[in-house]
């Protein structure tokens, strides 16, 4: 590869890379992201490979990361001249065969078809590029375009902008929707005060949890004493139920780096890391790949586009520690040693990474700042709300019809989100509550259903936006035992160096631990609560000092479920073992044995036909029976 | 055991002794888990105090000084995967193989080790066995599942 080095180059690459993501020839993308390649999309890639082979196509095969409806994984996009582009859902071996047989006659099969694009929209660039029909199948007309669909309609992606669109392992690609054409404006165009002017003006706040206002951290660390400066991606993506952060890199990384490289710019940073959590090892090899290829070009290393400007990135692999996503931790871990929070009276953009001015942004802050500058502060800020600009992606998950990620304006209400792009509970289950912002957040029940999504009103309801994890809760999930939950990761998490947060933790635990075994006392809610304020008050780090919240948010919404376990010793949601019992309607059992020969611990008698019965004494309440039923027999007391 | 093996490894990282965790970790994917005559000689390369090299070892989650077995069962314990009944998947595991979470089955034939978080929250609950990422899990389904690692 030629370094580039002026723009003409730079858009000559654009151009010839244009056809190749609106080809003249068919284009199949398959969604070969983690979560696609759990539910099987590596199998699907593997045939269209050996169909396209044996049968000679003239077809371009690319693997895409993922466009976020992850439930009806794997995707496989269609890009066929004449076509809108076309996204066949819940692909396998077989139903892809076909669709290659279809396609080769012409035809679709509209029954397997999620949506369809009749046009694309370079959002960076602010236009618009039709696909140029003619002939296509009849059956397409009656397809929801993406624009209308509901999991769609609400949506809109500036962090997820080529998430799903491209191939994340050519930077060609990415080149084509536009990118590095920002970093080139800002190197040759901008000072770096400029820079951070736009970036602050634009409103843009950390999305990695606490919501810093962007600009205004990249103003502290360009203005603190030194010569040396680091900035850093955090990608510890540590809140369990949250994986925004792995997609996009999986999906689209030199969104990243071209973010991070203009941010090292306006700081004045030659030197910068990416901190990524160990568990997610394709998203570390897609960004081994990304940088090794922006490096060849020449948009890290020295003397970018002849600017004078270098910058470099290193990647550093985490350990699989919570506490290490949070910013001196990270530094220290960055550094080689134990993962442990230091006070921050004097903070990291003054003396972070060996004691230097550092720079720490999460991977969707980062993700955002290109299009930011290309857009313009005043273009950004008009989306999202007063405080909170811009989008937030969420993950959601659960219980929950539509399991994804959504990327939506700040200010969204949570109806719209659990309800018009979620699809609601599945299963004619009645909705509880959400969770949001991880192990410092809270639930929110369904009576703040019409809450409007941003930093400020998720804090007013005792939570937080966090890094964007959204739980769904059912009538089914025993708040206690979700508070309970939190507590013991966090327990194994505190990194043990305050004793409020070590000691008060395992107390707390020890508490609702006993609290759901039917053991809890009168005055144990009091206690709780008396203990949360002291945690939350004398520790160090955020981990300490928010961890009380999942018990005080379900306190707060849901008292009367601790007070049923305390004193009537019942779980209303019939989640915690030592308080229920399963037994058969016996009236209503057909007596089919699926139950008798699927209980693991031979506890179920009865003959064909006739009705079935469990022996307490054997039952370890695994619900495998309930799980199986066809015939909705089986209760719980 | 072949020094060479870790004295590569840590030239890989110019023996910079910011590179501590790297270099570990890399140990442990060549033999699934830190032997103490490779920490020993670390020691020795790098000129880290043993009692440092120990504590990063033990504080990240992610090192065993254990050997592991021949295969490694994560079972996440993420929210999402907890929400949909992932401890009822664990309990199968741990009945279904004779051990508890944190153990090594008798034959090392499995680990069985908790994770939180897998990223593949849509997918809950999910279990990850070597490199192979399962989603939707069901107890029935276990049994089957693990029939395929000998
Ligand atoms: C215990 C703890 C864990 C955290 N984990 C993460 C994480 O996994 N990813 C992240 O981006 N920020 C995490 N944070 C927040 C970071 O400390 C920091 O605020 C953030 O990375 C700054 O980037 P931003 O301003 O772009 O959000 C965590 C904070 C705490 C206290
Ligand atoms: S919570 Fe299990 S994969 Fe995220």
């Amino acid at each position: 590869m030629n370094k580039i080095e002026n723009l003409e180059h730079l858009k000559k690459i654009k151009e010839e890379n244009l056809k190749l993501i609106f080809p003249k020839k068919t284009r199949i993308l398959v969604g070969m992201a983690s979560c696609g390649l759990a539910s099987g999309a590596g199998e699907v890639f593997q045939v269209l490979a050996e169909e396209i082979k044996r049968r000679n196509l003239d077809i371009t095969l690319v693997q895409s990361g993922c466009a976020g409806f992850c439930e009806k994984e794997p995707l496989v996009d269609i890009m066929k001249p004449g076509w809108p582009r076309i996204s066949y859902c819940e692909m396998n071996s077989k139903k892809i065969r076909k669709i290659i047989e279809l396609l080769l006659k012409g035809k679709v099969e509209k029954d397997w078809i999620l949506a369809k694009a009749e046009e694309e929209e370079l959002l960076l660039e602010g236009t618009r590029r039709p696909y140029p029909l003619n002939g296509i199948p009849e059956e397409l007309e009656e397809i929801l375009p993406y624009k209308y669909h509901p999991f769609y309609e609400k949506q809109l992606k500036i962090a997820m902008r080529n998430c799903g669109f491209i191939d994340p392992e050519n930077i060609d690609e990415y080149i084509a929707r536009g990118g590095y054409s920002t970093l080139y404006k800002v190197l040759i165009q901008c000072d770096p005060d400029q820079v951070i002017e736009e970036i602050t003006k634009s409103g843009l706040r950390g999305r990695g949890g606490g919501g810093f206002p962007t600009g205004r951290k990249w103003h502290y660390c360009r203005n603190a004493p030194g010569d040396i400066r680091y900035v850093v991606c955090n990608a510890d993506e540590g809140d369990p139920g949250a994986y925004m952060d792995r997609s996009v890199l999986e999906g689209d990384p030199h969104s990243v780096l071209e973010g991070m490289i203009i941010g090292a710019y306006a700081i004045g940073s030659n030197e910068g890391y990416i901190y990524i959590r160990a568990e997610y090892p394709l998203a570390v090899q897609t960004l081994r790949k990304a940088i090794k290829q922006a490096e060849d070009y020449g948009f890290l290393g020295k003397n970018i586009f002849n600017s004078g400007f270098d910058f470099s990135i290193q990647i550093n692999r985490g350990g699989g520690a919570f506490v290490c996503g949070e910013s001196t931790a990270l530094m220290a871990s960055i550094e080689g040693k134990v993962g442990e929070p230091r006070a921050k009276h004097i903070h990291t953009v003054e003396s972070g990474l060996w004691e230097k001015p550092t720079n720490l942004n999460n991977v969707e802050t980062w993700a955002n700042v290109p299009l930011i500058i290309a857009k313009g502060a005043d273009w950004y800020s008009k989306i999202g709300t007063r405080d909170s600009k811009g989008t937030k992606i969420f993950s959601l998950v659960g219980k929950i019809e539509n399991t994804g990620l959504v990327e939506v304006p700040m200010g969204i209400t949570l109806r719209e989100i659990i309800y018009d792009i979620g699809g609601g509970v599945p299963g004619r289950k009645k909705f509880k509550a959400v969770q949001t912002g991880g192990p410092s957040g809270g639930c929110i029940p369904e009576e703040l259903i019409d809450l409007p999504v941003d930093f400020e009103e998720l804090s007013r309801v005792g939570s937080m936006m966090g890094s964007g994890g959204m739980i769904v809760m059912d009538e089914d999930t025993c708040m206690v035992d979700i508070a309970k939950y939190f507590l013991s990761f966090l327990q194994d998490e505190s990194c043990g160096k305050c004793t409020s947060c070590r000691e008060g933790i395992k107390r707390m635990l020890q508490i609702l631990t006993r609290i759901t075994q039917g053991k809890g006392r009168e005055g144990d809610i009091e206690l709780l609560e008396e203990l949360s304020q002291v945690v939350a008050e004398t520790s160090l780090c955020a981990l300490g000092q928010t961890a009380p919240n999942p018990v005080l948010s379900t306190l707060r919404y849901f008292r009367d479920e601790y007070e049923a376990h305390i004193k009537d010793k019942k779980c209303p949601a019939k989640v915690c073992k030592d308080l229920i019992t399963y037994f058969i309607d016996e009236e209503a059992c057909r007596g089919c044995l699926v139950c008798k020969k699927l209980c693991p611990q031979e506890a179920i008698t009865g003959e064909r036909k006739e009705p079935h019965r469990i022996n307490q004494d054997k039952c370890i309440k695994c619900g495998i029976c309930l799980e199986n039923c066809k015939f909705d027999v089986i209760k719980v007391e | 055991m072949d020094l060479e093996v870790i004295d590569k490894i840590a030239d890989r990282y110019k023996r910079k002794e910011s590179a501590l965790i790297g270099i570990l970790q890399d140990i442990q994917a060549q033999y699934n888990y830190l032997p103490k005559e490779a920490l020993l000689h670390i020691r020795e390369r790098l000129s880290i105090p043993l009692t440092h090299i120990l504590g990063v070892a033990t504080f990240y989650n992610i090192f065993t000084l254990k050997p592991r077995g021949r295969h490694l069962i994560n079972v996440c314990m993420g929210t999402a995967c907890h929400v949909k009944g992932v401890v009822r998947i664990l309990e199968k595991i741990e009945r279904e193989l004779g051990i508890k979470t944190g153990e090594t089955t008798a034959d090392l034939r499995f680990s069985l080790e908790p994770i939180r978080c897998l990223g593949c929250c849509s997918l809950a609950p999910v279990v990850k066995i070597d490199g192979d990422i399962y989603g939707k899990v069901k107890q029935e389904k276990v049994s089957r599942i693990l029939k395929k690692y000998e």
